[in-house]
């Protein structure tokens, strides 16, 4: 079946009050959910393809497989839970809800995510992340942790042009896989009060035993300026 | 050891026997080149950016402005700019900003073009007594209709795809609420409105002002996507994904903290006082193939009721891109010559990158047309368009309708001063400071820039009706009814055009 249509049922479907909805046999359908408001819960049975929930804003779609290029790309608000891994560009922009991927993701994680007021994104990956994870992030937050990796993340360019948000990694990240930008600092005890009801919350989606995670052996990465560009000029 | 100041660029002087000391320059200067002393007003010409404001504000006409006061040494190669931004690079260590348009002496295109007009063996057309067709539909056109026969009625089978209707083919390119203030965005709303015809939001999503226009308003989705969300798409007329810009090709943007006050915050939708930086690519678009992903996904997102449009500067394979884009399932190409404008850009990009739109527009159009694709899609030229003759000359290289942007801010009162990146426009456009923003008038405002696009519609009726064309799809494209002045073989080549006499 081409997304088109099956995404025009979709959308129908939510407007028209329908709260459960699943799709089996999913084979690269893209942009499913893309747009759609509501609190409806969408259960995709397959491989979604391009752009899973983008614009989304309150949904929840949940992913029995793994999921293409830029699930929860500009996604409003509402959630993505992946029961596999992810293409690049995951979370790209997206400025609320949650995005959970249990295995790992590509290149550009976490792109641009920002925050405003009440609305900040959560980007939580169980596994690991190639290059470039939270490039010109501008607010919320990227969990990293690291199941079966040791170190968890060996990409580099961890965070370049960060001026918003934090990302948090699982263990120790070397200094020179940080972007231009991005400084290292301690996971506190006061940082893991707040980010346990966030691993708890992947965990128990996961079916993962969360007291495992429930320590600070964290590495917290933030910006090391909010005007990373604001000494590069001089007026004409 | 210190270089010392370079000179003035601008020397402000007041003729003391004409002036009544009214203190409007003092009031209105907010770049802070006059003050009060003893009754007296001191001038510091150094601050001056030459934007006219204390001279249009002058009762008395008292006040003169000389620009480079100073004479350098004359070099033809060494000039004055040459030095100064190596001075000032050697102080700072930084990339040089410079705000408006490539102020690069390039010859102009436009200006070695002339049009054509009927004697004798045809007779022209007077737009008085005939009607003018300055309609103009923005999006794809069908190959061909089908139509069935049902009882004596003709249906339409084919499915059309969405356009916006036109009532002349001038629009108002995209300028951000951040970049320029409410009132001028809203000014320019008001007169879209009125004129039947559209505005760009630019990146920067849509205040609520705009609401009541936004059937008039194209919303642009750039590498930021600041204030991009399912509402802001439903919103528009159209939506533009912003690829690059004319001013600034291959980069992006910073939206200095400063200007991001409480409701450029909110818009936005970013925290008060942080950059709004755009990156140079979008970052889920690293091919064509994921720039059609994009297109697709608006349009899956808005129920495919909507235009797309990709715009791109222009550059040196510009066809090649537009081809590609317009196989993407992109309603319409835009293509932003390296004359267009901007807020900010760094000075080495704006007065080196690009092409000029005119030999952009023909070779998209030409490109399009070989591939037999012309159809599919619209184009959309920008980039330094000055006055009606410039638009005509564009439909006639193949653009099927323009954006101007400077043009509608200096119907506003921009003078072109060039600094718009400093946040302190005194006309109350390029500034966020609601002492400056409210010397607009948004409704006195959109009349001005409706009275330009009014105007520039008539005029185009009239060189359309004196080249014998009632209607302007008999325009777009119509390289015969252009002749080249004093071009190279080469361009004339490009352009499709003969020279004057053949």
């Amino acid at each position: 079946m081409h997304y088109s249509p099956l995404n025009k049922m979709i959308r129908e479907a939510v407007a028209s009050g329908v709260k459960e909805i699943v799709l089996n046999n999913v084979l690269g359908q893209r942009f499913i959910g893309n747009g759609v408001r509501g609190d409806a819960k969408i259960t995709i049975n397959g491989v979604p393809g391009g752009d899973l929930g983008m614009f989304m804003s309150g949904p929840e779609c949940e992913v029995f497989g793994n999921a293409e290029h830029a699930p929860g790309n500009t996604m409003d608000y509402g959630s993505l839970i992946i029961h596999g891994s992810a293409g690049d560009a995951v979370a790209h922009s997206m400025r609320g809800g949650k995005v959970f991927v249990k295995g790992s993701i590509g290149y550009r994680g976490g792109i641009h995510m920002k925050e405003y007021e009440g609305k900040r994104p959560i980007l939580a990956i169980g596994g690991t992340s190639h290059a470039f994870l939270g490039e010109y992030m501008a607010g919320g937050l990227i969990l990293v942790l690291g199941i079966g990796q040791e170190p968890t993340i060996q990409d580099r360019g961890i965070g370049s042009g960060i001026h918003g948000g934090e990302i948090v990694i699982r263990g120790d990240v070397d200094e020179k896989l940080l972007g231009v930008g991005a400084k290292k600092v301690e996971f506190t005890e006061e940082d893991l009060k707040r980010l346990t009801p966030v691993i708890i919350d992947f965990c128990e989606r996961f079916d993962i035993d969360p007291s495992q995670f429930l320590d600070t052996n964290y590495s917290r990465i933030i910006p090391a300026s909010s005007r990373p560009f604001a000494g590069k000029y001089t007026w004409e | 050891m210190s270089l010392g100041s370079v000179p003035l660029k601008y020397k402000i002087s007041i003729d003391r026997d004409q002036c009544m000391k009214c203190m409007r320059c003092v009031d209105n200067c907010s770049y802070g080149v006059y003050r009060i002393e003893d009754d007296k007003i001191l001038i510091d010409s150094r601050k001056c950016t030459a934007c006219h404001r204390c001279i249009s504000m002058c009762p008395r006409d008292a006040i003169n402005l000389q620009e480079k006061p100073v004479d350098y040494r004359s070099h033809p190669l060494w000039t004055a700019e040459a030095r100064e931004d190596v001075i000032n690079q050697a102080r700072s260590g930084k990339i040089i900003l410079a705000g408006m348009g490539n102020a690069r002496d390039y010859p102009v295109i436009f200006d070695r073009l002339v049009l054509d007009a009927c004697q004798v063996t045809n007779p022209s057309i007077d737009p008085l007594r005939e009607p003018m067709e300055l309609r103009t539909y923005i999006g794809k056109k069908p190959a061909k209709l089908e139509f069935t026969k049902n009882n004596g009625d003709i249906d339409l089978t084919t499915k059309l795809a969405p356009n916006l209707k036109l009532d002349t083919p001038i629009m108002i390119g995209h300028m951000s609420y951040g970049a320029i203030s409410l009132n001028a965005q809203l000014s320019l709303a008001k007169a879209v409105a009125k004129t039947g015809t559209f505005m760009g939001t630019g990146e920067g999503g849509m205040h609520e002002a705009i609401y009541p226009y936004q059937d008039h308003t194209i919303v642009q989705i750039a590498s930021g996507r600041f204030g991009v969300d399912i509402d802001y798409l439903e919103r528009g007329a159209a939506i533009e994904i912003k690829v690059g810009q004319g001013a600034k090709p291959g980069i992006g943007g910073h939206l200095p903290g400063e200007k991001v006050c409480a409701d450029v915050s909110c818009t936005r939708m970013i925290p008060l006082g942080s950059d709004a930086i755009s990156p140079a690519p979008h970052h889920d678009i690293y091919s064509i193939e994921d720039l059609a992903q994009l297109v697709r996904s608006l349009k899956e997102a808005t129920n495919w009721e909507k235009p797309v449009f990709v715009k791109i500067a222009a550059v040196h394979n510009v066809a090649a891109i537009a081809a590609g884009i317009a196989r993407s399932d992109a309603d319409a190409v835009v293509v932003d010559g390296f004359k267009g404008g901007t807020g900010a850009a760094p000075k080495v990009f704006r007065d080196n990158v690009g092409i000029p739109i005119e030999a952009a527009i023909a070779a998209v159009d030409e490109k399009l047309n070989d591939q037999g694709i012309r159809n599919e899609v619209s184009l959309i030229a920008s980039g330094g368009i000055r006055n009606s003759a410039d638009i005509t000359k564009s439909i006639a290289l193949g653009a099927d309708a323009v954006y101007i942007g400077t043009a509608s801010l200096i119907a506003l009162g921009c003078r072109v001063c060039g600094n718009c990146y400093r946040g302190l426009c005194p006309w109350g456009i390029a500034t966020q400071k609601p002492e400056l923003v409210n010397r607009i008038d948004p409704e006195i405002g959109a009349e001005h820039v409706a009275n330009l696009i009014k105007a520039w519609t008539l005029e185009i009726s009239e060189l359309m009706g004196a080249a014998g064309l009632n209607s302007i799809e008999s325009l777009r494209g119509n390289r015969e009814r252009l002749r080249g002045y004093m071009l190279d073989q080469g361009l004339l080549d490009v352009l499709k055009i003969e020279s004057v006499g053949a």
